[in-house]
């Protein structure tokens, strides 16, 4: 089993804030990982260290055994290394098919071809896409005016028609109904199975991520504090003081 | 290929309408030039300002600059160019019909040429500017242009060029500028259509809605911004070039690159038909350039207080225009529908089935 994602001892900080601190993690290719920890423990900042969207303090980021700690974020997404947004980002002047249209893979783009339209086989798959997701009656919709739960569906299409090796997922089920979680779950799964792309999930909803991901990394304090399948975490006596704090021990005890 | 006949008779509409109207107002025809100029002014802002959301206050410059690149290829090709301007000496040339004919050709393409390249540069430079950054960024360059060449010499300075004169009827003339600013306008036009129906189209108003989500799925949005703004400068600066010979003396500051004028226009005209829409910069500038002329005929005095009134009307009361206002009363007409009717089919993600299907 290779590692498609390799992060070593990697550390940031804003100011005075320390928000990673010499983190080391591995994403096997595959499979999918999960990235859980209490609020402000540096979760989203270690996404976007991975993406490229700020420049690391020091550590080494490899993506299929390439450097890319010092990549532009296009370029690393060009790679294959897409990250969706915890606050859902879509282009919400647009309808749905366009919006799966424009995340066409970009890796091979040329310049006639950015005044080309748009192939018949790119069409088709933008179709199936939202019908995966479960949008294909409002594909004619502007995205803007769709429910935040259904624009996170969409903004979840848009990164499989990118055609990602890894995708990074920060908090896919935030904000989402809950009888419709399960239906998520299940595409997320598939998404890995059928199509083979690695996943790594943020989640703050623990029995979602305890069924979805296959070996679980918890971050605390910008430290990493545990790694493990998703047994372990759950009773690793570190990871539950770290989210209800240290009474709750001697609440129990 | 299916012909939607709705579509025929507007375009044949207008198409019959451009041709014959320089016969049925033969009084007007300078002016009915001036507004194909227009419609092309608003289009080409409308690439950046309105589908890219990039509001440039600037683009006059490759008007301006245009105008000037075509003016030193006419002259140039024959004569020296700092010889015949009133700087050193202004010497009495004159242009046989062949040499007219070929230099306003070639300084015509070199016009739009030349603005590529400027348009280029100068995205290194600006692009890395956002929204009200961008806007007194480009608005900078066309005022500076527009000083620049009022203190070169050798293109005349302040003292402006007179072109080479049409060696022919001035009637004729007059109809020659008007069928030429109407190809350009028409020209840009389907150059338009055609890309904002496919890849450009969707990158830039991607680029417009959001800009970080673009890069970080791997847009090429630099090259997209770039090509946007050289397709406006292309044609801006072929406008240019056919402008200038139409007024027959070019200068740098009111003509070449009139910044308040022109340059406010062709943001004014795309608010008022709708930025963001193909036909909105062509519904605007019509609109607008009626009532500019009405207003300038009957109201002088008051006009540039009616036009201000008009902005501020536009910006306050109606940001969305005329097109923007269409779609949002009758968005059915333009697609934006649920589909009731869509199949619940099993998905079929990677397309397995569809190819199962195929090999029956």
């Amino acid at each position: 089993m290779t590692n498609l994602i390799e992060v070593e001892k990697v550390s940031k900080a804003f100011g005075g804030i320390v928000a990673n601190s010499e983190i080391s993690l591995n994403v096997p290719e595959g499979r999918i990982t999960g990235l859980i920890g209490p609020n402000g423990s540096g979760k989203t900042t270690l996404f976007n260290s991975i993406v490229g969207y700020h420049p690391v303090d020091s550590g080494s980021i490899r993506f299929e055994g390439k450097e890319i700690t010092q990549m532009k974020v296009q370029q690393i997404a060009r790679l294959g290394l897409l990250r969706t947004f915890q606050q859902t980002r879509i282009y919400s002047g647009l309808n749905c098919i366009d919006n799966l249209l424009i995340s066409e893979p970009h890796r091979s783009a040329t310049y006639m071809g950015m005044l080309m339209r748009y192939p018949a086989e790119a069409r088709e798959k933008a179709e199936r896409m939202l019908d995966f997701v479960g949008l294909y009656q409002k594909r004619r919709l502007i995205s803007g005016e769709l429910s935040f739960g259904q624009q996170k569906l969409l903004e979840f299409a848009m990164a499989l028609m990118n055609e990602p090796k890894v995708l990074l997922l920060d908090e896919p089920t935030a904000g989402i109904n809950p009888t419709l979680i399960n239906g998520l779950i299940d595409r997320l799964k598939r998404a890995a199975t059928e199509l083979g792309i690695t996943l790594f999930v943020i989640e703050h909803n623990m029995p979602v991520i305890m069924s979805l991901a296959d070996n679980i990394y918890c971050l605390a304090n910008g430290k990493m504090l545990a790694h493990g399948a998703p047994d372990e975490i759950r009773n690793d006596r570190r990871v539950i003081e770290a989210y209800l704090g240290g009474h709750y021990e001697a609440e129990n005890a | 290929m299916k012909i939607d006949p709705a579509k025929l008779a507007l375009y044949g509409g207008i198409l019959v309408i451009g041709l014959l109207a320089p016969i049925m107002f033969p009084n007007y025809t300078l002016q009915l030039a001036v507004l194909w100029v227009m419609i092309l002014f608003a289009l080409t802002w409308d690439v950046m300002g309105g589908q890219m959301g990039y509001n440039s206050l600037g683009n006059i410059f490759f008007f301006g600059a245009g105008m000037y690149a075509s003016a030193i290829v006419q002259i140039g090709l024959y004569y020296d160019v700092g010889l015949y301007t009133a700087a050193r000496g202004a010497v009495k040339v004159s242009f046989t019909s062949d040499q007219y004919y070929t230099g306003l050709f070639l300084g015509i393409i070199a016009a739009g040429l030349v603005c590529i390249v400027f348009a280029v540069m100068l995205g290194w430079v600006v692009f890395g500017l956002r929204g009200p950054y961008f806007a007194i960024g480009t608005l900078g360059v066309a005022l500076a242009a527009g000083e620049l060449v009022a203190s070169w010499g050798y293109v005349g300075g302040g003292g402006g060029i007179s072109m080479p004169v049409y060696p022919g009827e001035p009637d004729d003339r007059s109809i020659f500028f008007y069928l030429l600013c109407f190809v350009l306008a028409v020209f840009t036009f389907l150059v338009l259509r055609r890309v904002y129906s496919g890849r450009f189209g969707l990158a830039v108003n991607a680029i417009r809605d959001d800009e970080e989500k673009a890069e970080a799925m791997g847009l090429h949005t630099k090259r997209y911004k770039t090509v946007g703004w050289s397709i406006s400068a292309f044609f801006l600066g072929m406008s240019g070039a056919v402008f200038g010979n139409m007024i027959g003396f070019i200068e740098p500051l009111e003509v070449a690159f009139p910044t308040v004028t022109f340059g406010i226009f062709m943001v004014v005209m795309s608010l008022l038909g709708g930025k963001g829409t193909l036909w909105g910069p062509v519904i605007g500038a019509t609109l607008f350039h009626a009532f500019k002329e009405i207003t300038w005929t009957y109201m002088l005095g008051w006009q540039w207080v009616a036009l201000g009134t008009l902005i501020v009307v536009l910006v306050v009361f109606f940001q969305q225009g005329i097109m923007g206002w269409v779609m949002e009363k009758w968005p059915e007409k333009f697609g934006i529908v649920i589909d009731e009717e869509a199949a619940a089919v099993a998905p079929d993600l990677d397309g397995s089935a569809a190819r199962r299907e195929a090999a029956k």
